[in-house]
This record gives C-alpha cells, structure tokens and sequence, in this order.
C-alpha cells in the first residue's frame, strides 16, 4: 500500500484538497479564468445567444485506446454545445473521486483532460472535487457543463429535417463501443480498436460558415447512429432512409462485433457527428467535413423522406446492401452479447 | 482509405444474390412454406433484407429455434429462487437477463434487488469466477442447443479436474432434432397448409451432422437444407428445396459444406455425452417433449446444480394470452398475436420470443415494414 492514493480527507475542502487543487488542477487546467480561485468563474465578453450542456461521465476501464474518461468529458460536453452550431468557450467540470483511487491514475487522467481542452480551445474554468468512500461510487465520475457562443440562427435542431435533405455521417462507426466494451471484458478482439473521442467544434464552426442552412446537428452517442437517426424522425416528424453500404465501419470492429453478436450500429462513438441539410448543398458540406481529420472518411448515408406508404413518420428505414428494405429501430436497453 | 460496409463477405455480394433471386423467381412452381429453425437465420433473413425481397409465394416461418424464447417460465422461476439464495451467485449469458418468468420477474429485476447475477460471454468465464470467489457458489445458466453444450460438458469435466467444490451448472439445455420430430408429429400434411422444407441450423449442424435430422424424410417426408448465415447461402438453400420437390425426392443436403461435415464433430459429442444424457424437458409453448433436454449424469453429480441445491421446477401460473407456442410452431406469424407491439413490446415483453434478439417476434417488432 506505498502507492499515493487518494484520502476522504482530500474532498472536504481543507489544506489537503487545496493541495490536490494547486498541485493537480489547476496545473493541468491553467488558465487566467480558472487562476482568480474565487467561488464562481467571471466570463466576460459574451454576447448574442448562448448554447449550455451539461453531461456525467461514467466509463469501466476509465483508461482505453484513443482516449479516457478525461478527455470524453471534454470532447463529449463540447460536442453537445458544438450540435447547437455553437462555439463552446468555457467548461465546469466537477469530480466525484472514490477513496483509494491510485492519485497516479487521477494524475494522467487530468493531465488528459487539460490536454484535451488546450488542443480543443476551451477553458476549464471552475470546478469541485469530492471523495466518496470507498464502494460508494466506481473509482470516478466526472460531470461537465459547458457554455459556448451560437454561430447563426435558427440553430441547427433534430427537429428541423426536412423532406429532401440528405443525411451525412462524419466517419466510420461503432469504434470507441466496441474498444471500451473489448477493453473492458477482457477480450483480445480487435486489438486494434481505438476509441474515436474527439472534438467537433472546429469541423461544425466550418460547416455553419461556409455552408449554411444546416438542418440537424447530432452527434451519435450512446445508442450509436440507429438510435441517433430514430430520435431525429421521431423529433422532425419524417422518415429516414439510410443506404446501409455506405456507412463505414472498420474490419476491426465488424469482426469484434460479429464474435460478439452485436450490431456497430447501436454502439456509441465519441468523435461523430451526423448532418442533415438540403440535399443541393450535400456535396459542399462533405468537402468541408473531409478536409478535417476528424471527418475525412464523411459520406452520404441516405435522405430524409415525407412520411407515407414507405414508412411511418418517426421510422428509420434501412436499404441493405443486397437492396431489401428492413426497419432499422430502436434498442431496448443496453446491447447484450449473445448466447450461440 | 475506404473502409468496408456492414457486411463484406462474399456470401452477401449483391449481384450474386441478385442472380440466386431471379433463379428463385424462375424455378418456383409452387407456393413454397419452409420454416427455419435457428434464430441466427431469423435474424440473417430480417437483418439482410432478404425478407423483403423474397419472391410472393415464398412464406418464411421461424421455428422453435432460439434457445432463450424456448426456455419454459419455470425453469426461469427456478433460476430466480436460486439467484435469492444466500451465497449464490450465478453466471449467466447475457440474453437471459430480460425473459419474463412468473408474474413477469426476470433475473434482471433480481439483480437490481440485489441478487449476485454476473454476465458471462463463455462457461469458461464463470469457471474462473469460482476460482475468483472461494467463498461464493458460482452457478453457470446452462441454456442452449448442441453447439453450445459441448463447451458447458467440457467446463464441467475442466471442474472436475482442479476439483473446484464451488462450482456447478443449472441446466436447461434442450436438442433440436426432438423438438423437430415433436413439431412433425403434429403438423398438417403439407397440401392442407403444412411446412413443406425445413432450413437446418448451421451452428448445431456443425456438431450433429446429418444423420439426426434423417428420420424427417423416413418417416415425414420432409426434406431439410443445412444452410449457412449469409443471403447467398439461405437463397441457395432455398433453390436445393425446391429442386428436390421438383424430383420428388425429398432429403437432408447439407448447403453449408464450408463448415458443417456431413459426419458433424465427433469430438464435441463425445464430450457433450460423457456429461450429459437425453432427458425429457420443457419447451416454453410446446411442453413436454421427450428426450429433449440433458441432464447431467451420475458421474458428475456433484457439478449438477439441481441436485447441490435441491431445485426443483417451481409450479407457476400459465402466462395469458401470449401465443409463443403457435408462433414457434409455424401456426401463427407475430403479427397475428393479439399482444403483439401493443401489450408486448421489446420494452415489456410478456413471451420470450419479444426477448432474445433472435426471438420471431422481436425481429419481427424490430425489422418488418408494415407486414413485410
Ligand atoms: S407478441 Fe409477445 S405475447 Fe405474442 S406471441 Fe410474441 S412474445 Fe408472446
């Protein structure tokens, strides 16, 4: 037990959290904003309308190829507001920290989050750490608000597909799913699987801009993209058609999910965004998409249809490859791998 | 650099699909009624959009061939009373999770209240959990059909080679070709609306081989394809059906040669029965069939998780108005059934087959388009 780990006494606001608060965070974090320690962050400068999420991150093993729960909690919370064709500016994040965890592991893992802000731009500007027991909480969870600056309006929204509009994927799919699901149960599939966590906000910036007219924004999370197309048709009142041979998923993780019995269209990714919009303006917005690395593999995966004998609003239908049609819905509850 | 699609293997290469579809088309005389039985072909056959594609006077059926939709809701109640027990901890795959048993309860409620329920992807996985936890009895779910009982048959022999005492296996496994006789024995003649072909496993295939599925034409006359999972294969399954009505000449041909030998694995069956032995066993919607299910044998007694704990099949109250068992039997499609995508859905499933993904009704909830 020589290992540093982390004490209940670190989260109760005494010498030993204010250590753990200069030595760590604020080392990591650094900025003007975040420098003042005062109780709440002073943001000037802000104008117009303002986009704001927030969101809680939990991952089993907080450490994986492509990424870490750090860095998701950056890229996931400025992918949120970067859906609202908005510039995400500031970040909050608090900790919740379960006692004994190795201040090693707490270590790399904010030093990745700060990384991952200085590259995406974004200031962490305040925060709270709090120590639970031991057994009260799974090593850590961290939960991010972000605020960020809206670039044109209306904004893009899931409910704004319009029949006509073509629908684009940023990349391949089912990459950070099956890496963390892999890593976690121990399986020596896809070794070389890498989470896809990454920050959208430059690419969707470019998109507003030089583009225009953007429909939907969404990025395809947890419930991968079949959920993600299901929420739009449902929100947008239309119906979806999607071409199943263009969406790309890597060998990798079509041969991991086949062992498993999964389908990489339910599995999350974190660095992914869809985007609906006249279809006249498809081609102008997957130039700009790929000349971005987080979206050069961008395609064309189908249209958004009016609702009517091929489809219910609010459905999602799938154009396999062998030219069938078969519904693509929703999942109930989480993917479980299957009995043989 | 481009990567591939959903599906990349040869077998799912459209135009030479496209060219076994119009072979289709042009050979089909007759209405043509085949049911398969494996879940894993329900789902090739939805997921692919074969289904939609099919010619008219092609009817698909899916039989009684997913594991999970034919476990009987009380061997469901035995394994919740046993997820209660103190210092019990079972290891189940992960589809079993959701099924309803009596009074709607699954092992998933039990675990949110509290039971020691863990998922496992292999029975070699819940052998290491009883080495992980000596102070805990680990029981392994034993469902499945032949190919996954050979695994569980060399799990237990394993067990009993380190002489692990905290470890032993609840089982429900259950045989295919029974439930086909089963299912034979009390089907229509093919000219009043019967199953007139059958599409075999691939997977349990593997392990049998041909000769079970033999007494299909000897004493039913009906033939029987072993086909793969990829649309080409089903569709070339499908033209050897029709071929061999053509002939007259009905029998068991094996499609799927690349990897079902005709004489299947003799290995994995003398593995399989040096544990196990036939026994009669309970299909959820069908009942008793005989010599269906496999009970462990003397031998291995102590690894037999029904006799360490004295379980046994808990009486429970008939589940209303599902119609699995018409359903597994080719009498009814899902839509059909009253309950269906209103009182039961994929959320709240009232029968198994809304469970398991490879349940009818659930790739039926999930892939159909309209009645598609
Ligand atoms: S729809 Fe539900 S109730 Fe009806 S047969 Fe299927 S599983 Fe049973």
């Amino acid at each position: 037990m020589d290992e540093p780990r982390v004490l209940l006494d670190y989260g109760s606001g005494g010498k030993a959290a204010q250590r753990l608060i200069t030595d760590l965070f604020a080392r990591c974090f650094a900025n003007p904003i975040l420098a003042a320690m005062d109780d709440a962050a002073l943001l000037q400068g802000l104008s117009g309308q303002l986009a704001m999420s927030t969101d809680g991150y939990t991952v089993d093993p907080l450490e994986f190829p492509g990424g870490t729960i750090g860095t998701l909690a950056v890229h996931g919370t400025v992918n949120d507001v970067a859906m609202l064709g908005a510039r995400p500016l500031y970040l909050s994040c608090a900790f919740i920290l379960e006692e004994g965890l190795p201040m090693a592991l707490l270590e790399r893992i904010v030093e990745s989050m700060g990384e991952a802000a200085r590259s995406a731009g974004v200031h962490i500007v305040t925060g709270d750490t709090k120590v639970v027991p031991k057994g009260a909480a799974d090593k850590m969870f961290i939960v991010t608000t972000g605020l960020g600056e809206v670039l044109s309006s209306p904004t893009p929204s899931g409910s704004r597909a319009l029949p006509g509009d073509a629908i684009l994927l940023s990349g391949s799919i089912g990459d950070h799913g099956l890496t963390v699901l892999s890593r976690r149960e121990g399986l020596p599939l896809a070794a070389d699987a890498r989470s896809d966590s990454a920050a959208l906000h430059h690419m969707v910036a470019a998109l507003v801009r030089e583009v225009g007219s953007i429909h939907t924004l969404r990025d395809p999370t947890r419930g991968g993209l079949a959920t993600t197309l299901n929420e739009i048709a449902a929100q947008s009142g239309v119906l979806c058609n999607i071409q199943e041979s263009a969406i790309p998923v890597r060998p990798g993780i079509m041969a991991g999910c086949a062992v498993l019995g999964l389908d990489p269209l339910y599995l999350a990714n974190e660095g992914k965004l869809i985007c609906v919009l006249p279809k006249n303006l498809a081609d102008e917005a997957l130039a700009v998409m790929r000349s971005f690395p987080e979206g050069q593999e961008a395609v064309r995966i189908g249209s958004i249809q009016a609702p009517g004998q091929y489809g219910k609003a609010g459905q999602v239908v799938l154009h396999t490859a062998l030219g069938g049609k078969r519904l693509l819905g929703m999942l109930e509850g989480e993917q479980l791998p299957r009995i043989c | 650099m481009k990567t591939p699609g959903l599906n990349n293997s040869a077998f799912a290469d459209p135009a030479l699909c496209q060219g076994l579809l119009h072979a289709l088309e042009q050979k089909l005389d007759a209405p043509l009624r085949f049911m398969e039985v494996c879940g894993t072909h329900t789902v090739a056959i939805f997921r692919s959009g074969l289904r939609s594609l099919l010619p008219k006077g092609i009817e698909h059926l899916s039989g009684p061939g997913c594991p999970v939709c034919v476990t009987h809701d009380r061997e469901i109640a035995a394994c919740i009373t046993l997820a209660g027990r103190d210092g019990v901890r079972i290891a189940t795959f992960g589809d079993l999770m959701r099924v309803p048993g009596p009074e709607g309860k699954s092992l998933k409620q039990a675990k949110a209240q509290g039971a020691a329920i863990d998922i496992v992807y292999s029975p070699l996985d819940a052998l290491q959990l009883a080495q992980q936890h000596k102070d805990e009895q680990i029981v392994f779910l034993g469902v499945g059909f032949e190919t996954t009982a050979p695994t569980v048959a060399a799990t237990i022999q394993m067990a009993q080679r380190k002489g692990l005492p905290n470890f032993s296996v609840l089982s429900f496994h259950k045989l295919v070709p029974p439930a086909l006789e089963a299912l034979l024995a009390d089907e229509r003649p093919t000219e009043e609306g019967g199953i007139d072909a059958f599409l075999l496993p691939g997977h349990v295939s593997t392990i049998l081989g041909l000769e079970p599925y033999r007494f299909m034409v000897e004493r039913y006359a009906r033939p029987g394809v072993i086909g793969g999972f990829d649309p080409a294969d089903i569709l070339q399954s499908l033209l050897l059906m029709l071929e061999m009505r053509k002939k007259s000449v009905p029998a068991i041909v094996n499609q799927y040669s690349r990897a079902v030998s005709d004489t299947g694995n003799a290995h994995a069956r003398a593995i399989l029965f040096d544990v196990f032995a036939p026994s009669d066993a309970l299909w959820r919607g069908i009942g008793l069939i005989p010599a269906s299910g496999l009970v462990m044998k003397d031998s291995y007694a102590e690894y037999d998780a029904w006799k360490r704990f004295s379980l046994t099949l808990p009486d429970v109250p008939e589940v209303k108005g599902c119609t699995c068992g018409d359903i597994l039997k080719g009498r009814r499609s899902p839509g059909q059934c009253p309950l269906f995508g209103k009182a039961c859905t994929p959320a709240n499933p009232v029968g198994p087959c809304m469970v398991s993904t490879e349940g009818s009704c659930a790739a039926y909830f999930k892939y159909a388009i309209g009645n598609l």
